[in-house]
């Protein structure tokens, strides 16, 4: 018999691949191009889905990995004429970056609070960086960085070993899929190993972790590390997908939208983030043809409505809900028989 | 022999107040101590200090003779020590299966691992609880699963910081039998308000006072003694 985890996962994956197939059939080129964002920005949401809802990382700078895989692409695919060691390079620079900062937040024993400050600080600073590269003068290789008005022209992928061999728009839309579904199941791997159940332990109680033997510190820096290298992946997609990467990668914004889609996604899964993601991000692009309103004020009331009504998120609320539900469906006929009988008839 | 834990001239401060004063202590391999004090003795700031929660200030500790002073709490642990705390240390969203198992899968394969948990379980007398969700447990049940969680990472030391608390009278009284029975392989020191409670599982008892120890004998000794009534009722202890 298969186990009812792994059913989930199997149906979710199911139905991945089916939309996947599904959208270029309906869809044309041009708004295959716009569904890839959906993709690219749902691996970015489960990079967080994960060091949050595995790992107890509240990052607030998830936007500082997305961001550096987008621009090690960049950079290097400018100066190789080529994408596919670039496209290796955008995760291992931004796990690198991740283990050393989680490196220093980690083992300086940083709290919780002041590791949202310094991974927020962090990412903006890179912002503030980026942003004032405006110059002729901030080369790296062939490749000017830009500043404010970003990278233009990033190669798009091409086939592994055959530069001139380029991916078309729907064949980049299959690839960024197939990446999200194959970071989804590695992550569901994750969770059933002995290292992920380990860290959700360590989630739930770090003393307690520690005090049967457990580096807390070691379990949370790879933890956050993965987490690096799966944003770095969806940075360097975004980059790839658009032929573009400009500093806004590295905003606040950028940062807090995947905050906002995990929690009212639910934290501690990640189709519920996932789903989040799609839906809040074609809300906001929606809101965004509308004059009177702002995207960000109303993900802003969005977030609000969440953690006031349903306070674990979007997945696991509507399941507390529907056994809520049940339970009162199951208890609506008992309680007429228990009711007292009328006085009259009393013995 | 040398003996299981010892500390020297222990101290532990916090600002201008001196948790653990001074503290020299002997554990036998094998032994079992109760420790017990009044509130704010420093029962559980000496246990903190053990397993490397605090650094203490001065002092020095040593378990079967390595200085263990200042290491973090997981290299402790690895040592074979394990720590029952005062508020319960466990993982409320896990399963109480889940919970022995993460205490219990530490360098073991998972068959092993499997075997451990389900002893841990029948030890402790929690088998029926085993898919429960830790944090819907009563505070008692709470206890023994933390219990369990120590015992299966069968450690060479067990300090419990009063185990019986917010147990009912049953449990009080298998927790009694269950401390007996671990202790037939492992040592332990445990921190017990309830004298009833001490007279059933003691031989030795070790008095805190203000961060010192005040008394060390057996059990009836300490309970005639007129210093330790005195520091359980209030009273000013002559010098
Ligand atoms: N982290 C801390 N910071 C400051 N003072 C502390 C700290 N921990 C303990 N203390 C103080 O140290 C003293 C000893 O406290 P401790 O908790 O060790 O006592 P205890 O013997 O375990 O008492 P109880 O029986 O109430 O559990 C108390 O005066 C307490 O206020
Ligand atoms: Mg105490």
């Amino acid at each position: 018999m298969v186990p009812r985890f792994l059913l989930g996962t199997l149906a979710t994956t199911a139905a991945g691949i089916a939309i996947t197939i599904l959208i270029p059939m309906v869809a044309d080129a041009f708004e295959v191009m716009q569904y890839t964002l959906y993709v690219v920005l749902g691996i970015y949401t489960l990079s967080l889905a994960y060091i949050w809802g595995l790992g107890g990382i509240l990052c607030f700078g998830q936007g500082a990995f997305f961001g550096l895989g987008g621009y090690t692409f960049a950079i290097a695919a400018i100066n190789m004429n080529e994408t596919t060691v670039p496209f290796l390079m955008a995760i291992f620079i931004a796990a690198t970056v991740a283990a050393a900062l989680g490196y220093f937040m980690f083992y300086g024993r940083l709290s919780d609070v002041y590791l949202g400050v310094v991974t927020l600080v962090f990412t903006l600073i890179i912002w503030k960086l980026i942003n004032s590269t405006a110059g002729p003068e901030y080369m790296i290789g062939t490749a000017r960085l830009g500043g404010f008005n970003g990278i233009p022209s990033v190669p798009p992928l091409n086939v592994p070993g055959d530069p001139s061999r380029m991916f078309d728009p729907v064949e980049v839309f299959y690839i960024a899929a197939f990446f999200l579904i194959a970071t989804y199941l590695l992550l569901k791997f994750i969770q059933a190993t002995r290292f992920g159940r380990l860290s959700v332990a360590v989630k739930e109680n770090e003393v307690r972790a520690s005090l049967l033997g457990y580096d807390v510190r070691m379990i949370k820096l790879l933890v956050f590390t993965i987490g690096g290298a799966i944003a770095g992946l969806g940075g360097a997609l975004y980059a790839a997908y658009q032929s573009f990467i400009d500093p806004n990668a590295f905003s606040l914004e950028m940062s807090a939208k995947v905050l906002i889609w995990v929690m009212a996604g639910g934290v501690g899964t990640f189709v519920g983030p996932l789903l989040a993601c799609f839906g809040l991000q074609a809300l906001s692009i929606w809101i965004s043809t509308v004059p009177w309103a702002n995207s960000l004020l109303v993900l802003g009331g969005i977030l609000c409505f969440v953690v006031l009504l349903l306070p674990k998120g979007l997945l696991p609320g509507l399941a507390d809900l529907s056994t809520w539900l049940m339970a009162r469906a199951r208890r609506r006929t008992p309680p007429e028989v228990i009711l007292p009988a009328p006085e009259g008839k009393r013995a | 022999m040398k003996p299981l834990l010892e500390t020297r001239n222990l101290v532990m401060r916090f600002g201008g107040v001196t948790a653990v004063n001074e503290v020299d202590f002997l554990l036998e391999e094998g032994e079992l101590r109760c420790l017990i004090g009044p509130n704010g003795a420093g029962k559980s700031t000496f246990f903190k200090c053990l397993t490397g929660q605090y650094i203490p200030t001065a002092g020095e500790i040593l378990f079967r003779g390595k200085p263990i002073t200042g290491l973090n709490s997981h290299d402790i642990a690895r040592l074979g020590v394990g720590i029952k705390t005062q508020v319960p240390n466990v993982f409320n969203g896990l399963s109480v299966q889940e919970n022995i198992w993460v205490s219990a899968r530490r360098g073991r394969t998972p068959r092993m691992t499997a075997r451990i948990v389900e002893e841990a379980m029948a030890r402790v007398g929690i088998a029926d609880l085993a898919a429960r969700a830790v944090g819907e447990l009563a505070h008692g049940q709470r206890q023994l699963v933390e219990l369990a969680i120590v015992l299966a990472a069968e450690p060479a030391l067990i300090l419990l910081d009063e185990p019986a608390a917010g147990m009912t009278h049953e449990e009080t009284e298998r927790l009694a039998a269950i401390i007996r029975e671990i202790n037939r392989t492992q040592a332990l020191i445990v921190v017990e308000h309830d004298m009833q409670f001490v007279r059933m599982i003691a031989r030795k008892v070790t008095v805190f006072h203000q961060g010192a120890v005040l008394v060390e004998d057996d059990v009836e000794a300490v309970m005639r003694d007129a210093r330790v009534r005195d520091v359980y009722l209030g009273k000013r202890v002559a010098a």
